[in-house]
């Protein structure tokens, strides 16, 4: 997927902004309701808390993306 | 903060400006980071078995959100990476046998040490003078066709690897590649992936470098897809990593807040630089990881 040309800088800081009210937001759920189940697997089952730790980073980078960038595209389409 | 699973006092601020620092380097020059954020983590009281899979995890994060901002921007040549994928792994896992091998005869961390200051220092040194007759060259260049494009003065070793005929051979039109063997691909992958498990970190210092004088890619391409291959090579890491108890994934999200901003910002700043400018900019960073491993070594480690 490319990049269109009427990207401009205003959305660029727009996807920024969103992005990282996402990330805050998805960082205060995993402390409040996995900081203590993650320390327990991390001592029970290492494996587990591996393939967990992978998912985990994965969703904020690629998942949180995905989701500004498909809000940003509908208050593109909302401004037109 | 309190991080549970370290058990380390952290400021989360610290963190997440650690992390966008690093994230905008990673960004611009498709570089993990590791030479700076882990002797930042450790400085900042992240107990050492920690530091370095802790880091992994977080530039797996970094570099998935920096590669795809870069093939958004048309930089990541997935036939390349794709033939790298092989070499990396391969690599990656010498390299860490390497160190398995190390650990039981010779002091380890002496090895290591000079071997990274070594490397780091050539490669610093090399990227600079390299960077800076291109700049030259299109300076005071004729008014040729290529002037303003992405030269590399010292053309002659991509032009070496490209000389190889072992079939078979691929083309690579998003890099500009007629045709190339598939094996000088491979053994620069290789290369990198072996540093990757050898040193430690995504390697993108040595990869990105190797795949501009080695491979003739352009910088912006190598950048974008040196990043690619650091998901694999770090992404590998951090799972190893992680089943041996090497990882608090608390902090590497925390440090990923700041460092997905940075790498976003990072890497739409290679639009507005030119590829020898990128080349000259990445130069003194091997050369700060050389000076950083130095002061460990000459410290004793702490």
């Amino acid at each position: 997927m490319k990049r269109s040309r009427d990207y401009s800088f205003t959305d660029f800081l727009l996807e920024l902004m969103l992005y990282g009210l996402f990330v805050a937001f998805y960082l205060f759920l995993v402390f409040h309701f996995l900081g203590d189940w993650l320390k327990s697997i991390f001592i029970e089952n290492r494996i587990v808390y591996a393939v967990v730790a992978v998912l985990l980073i994965l969703t904020q980078a690629v998942g949180l993306e995905r989701l500004t960038t498909g809000l940003l595209v509908l208050i593109r389409r909302l401004r037109k | 903060m309190y991080f549970p699973i370290s058990g380390a006092h952290l400021d989360p601020l610290v963190l997440v400006l650690l992390g966008f620092v690093v994230g905008v380097l990673g960004g611009f020059f498709g570089v993990g980071g590791s030479f700076l954020a882990g002797p930042a983590l450790f400085a900042l009281g992240v107990p050492f078995n920690f530091v370095v899979g802790t880091d992994l995890v977080h530039i797996v994060g970094k570099s998935v959100v920096a590669a795809r901002e870069h093939h958004m921007l048309g930089h990541v040549d997935l036939k390349l990476a794709a033939v790298m994928v092989i070499g990396t792994i391969v690599g990656s896992e010498t390299g860490v046998q390497a160190i398995e091998y190390l650990k039981r005869g010779a002091n380890v961390n002496l090895v290591v040490g000079i071997v990274s200051i070594v490397v780091f220092a050539l490669i610093g040194l090399f990227a600079g003078a390299e960077a800076w007759s291109a700049l030259r060259l299109n300076r005071t260049g004729e008014k040729d066709e290529s002037r303003g494009k992405d030269r590399v003065a010292f053309g002659f070793f991509a032009r070496a690897m490209k000389g190889i005929q072992l079939p078979p051979r691929i083309r690579l039109p998003l890099s500009g590649i007629k045709s190339i063997s598939v094996w000088s691909i491979i053994l620069v992958s290789v290369v990198g992936g072996l540093f990757s498990g050898f040193l430690g970190g995504g390697a993108g210092y040595i990869r990105m470098p190797c795949l501009v004088y080695l491979l003739g890619i352009p910088t912006h391409i190598a950048v974008g897809t040196d990043l690619f291959e650091i998901i694999i090579s770090a992404g590998y890491g951090s799972l190893r990593h992680a089943m041996n108890g090497n990882v608090d994934i608390l902090i590497a999200l925390v440090m990923h807040t700041g460092a997905a901003i940075g790498a976003q910002i990072g890497a739409n700043l290679t639009q507005h630089f030119s590829g020898p400018r990128i080349r000259l900019a990445f130069a003194p960073l091997p050369i700060l990881g050389a000076v950083l491993v130095a002061q460990k070594l000459l410290s004793g480690g702490h």
